[in-house]
């Protein structure tokens, strides 16, 4: 191709004095820069599917409670399921250190600079843990609502935690992130009574970025709805069984 | 600042073809970036600059071309332009309206030495 007019053949006349005419090739290649994530991300999910496992990709801003919710979930479903956890931070084993107390086995991903996990790191960690067979598999992303929306992991669903210490109007902000999840738990509703928090105009704005998302009202520290959302994931880990 | 690792992926695709096309110099990187893709073309520029030093695409030129997003109601059929995907039809206010634009996020082409 032609540097000056971006012609394919020269054959037209010379281009005036001064300006150059070099020679470069254009390369197409429509290629998505999501490709390779994407590429592990159909790994992970053929894995879990071969194996009977539900695999949930837990996001949310940081602060919303998911370890402490985590841990209490984990600490109710001890003994009758397999669980493994993956946890995303970008320093610490604190998270893990805090799973691998409610007794589960849990290894951490820390991304340094990158805010988000991507499906390759999640691979890694999957095959470190080896859950069993129909086991059930907690990822906590980094505490992010922007990043991890894009990166597929391989999960069955995307859980988005929102705590009522947020803004009500977080769904309509990172719409991304509420329109890609199938559930949203409402998270620390005991702390209702002593925020302002509008509650209904949350459900509303969340339901009008994704008509169909699934919420659970949720507090790690009362117990409340945690049985509820055990429900959730049991049954959809039943369903994959059939 | 996702963009920083699609920065990542973008030259593991670049590296990738100069080593299948046997090109050593990228002068120009033409990249779709869609308007609802949740990517921030500065920020795709600054890592782009940051993150091609020392690689085949180092002082190449970045042409970011940004596609606007558009939705097809799937209760009447009208196809318009859109901004956020949970905005409803023009015609009938049906949410939400299924994407068919404005997503993407790719590499269109290289100019190669």
């Amino acid at each position: 191709m032609c540097t000056t007019c971006g012609c394919e053949d020269h054959a037209h006349a010379p281009h005036p004095k001064g300006e150059s005419s070099g020679w470069f090739r254009r390369v197409s290649l429509e290629r998505s820069l999501l490709e390779k994530n994407d590429a592990f991300a159909a790994r992970n999910r053929r894995h879990f599917q071969e194996r009977g496992i539900l695999a949930l990709n837990l996001v949310s801003s940081p602060g919303s409670g998911k370890t402490s919710l985590l841990v209490a979930t984990l600490e109710r479903l001890a003994g009758s399921r397999p669980v493994a956890v993956v946890e995303g931070d970008q320093q610490t084993s604190r998270d893990a250190d805090r799973i691998r107390a409610a007794g589960a086995p849990a290894i951490q991903i820390n991304t340094g600079k990158g805010c988000h996990l991507d499906a390759h790191g999640v691979e890694h960690a999957i095959l470190d843990l080896a859950p069993e067979d129909g086991a059930l598999v907690f990822i906590e992303n980094v505490g992010n609502l922007v990043c991890p929306a894009p990166f597929d992991l391989g999960e069955n669903h995307k859980v988005v935690i929102l705590s009522v210490t947020e803004g009500e109007d977080k769904p309509l902000k990172y719409p991304d992130m509420f329109a890609a999840a199938d559930l949203m738990l409402l998270n620390k509703v005991d702390l209702l009574p002593h925020v302002d928090f509008d509650e209904e105009a949350c459900l509303g704005f969340a339901k009008r970025v994704n008509p169909s998302l699934d919420v659970i009202r949720t507090s790690a520290r009362s117990g409340e709805g945690l049985q509820a959302w055990i429900d959730w994931i049991l049954a959809r880990s039943a369903a994959l069984a059939r | 600042m996702h963009e920083m690792s699609l920065m990542v992926s973008m030259l593991e695709i670049i590296e990738d073809q100069a080593r299948q096309e046997g090109f050593r110099r990228v002068t120009r990187v033409t990249l779709e970036i869609g308007q609802m893709a949740g990517v921030d073309p500065e920020a795709m520029r600054f890592a782009f600059e940051a993150g091609t030093l020392d690689s085949v695409a180092e002082g190449a030129e970045l042409i970011i071309e940004e596609t606007l997003g558009r939705a097809r109601c799937p209760a009447c059929g009208l196809e318009a332009p859109v901004e956020v995907f949970y905005e409803p039809c023009a015609a009938c206010g049906q949410a939400p309206q299924e994407i068919i634009a404005g997503r993407a996020m790719r590499i269109v082409s290289l100019d190669v030495d």
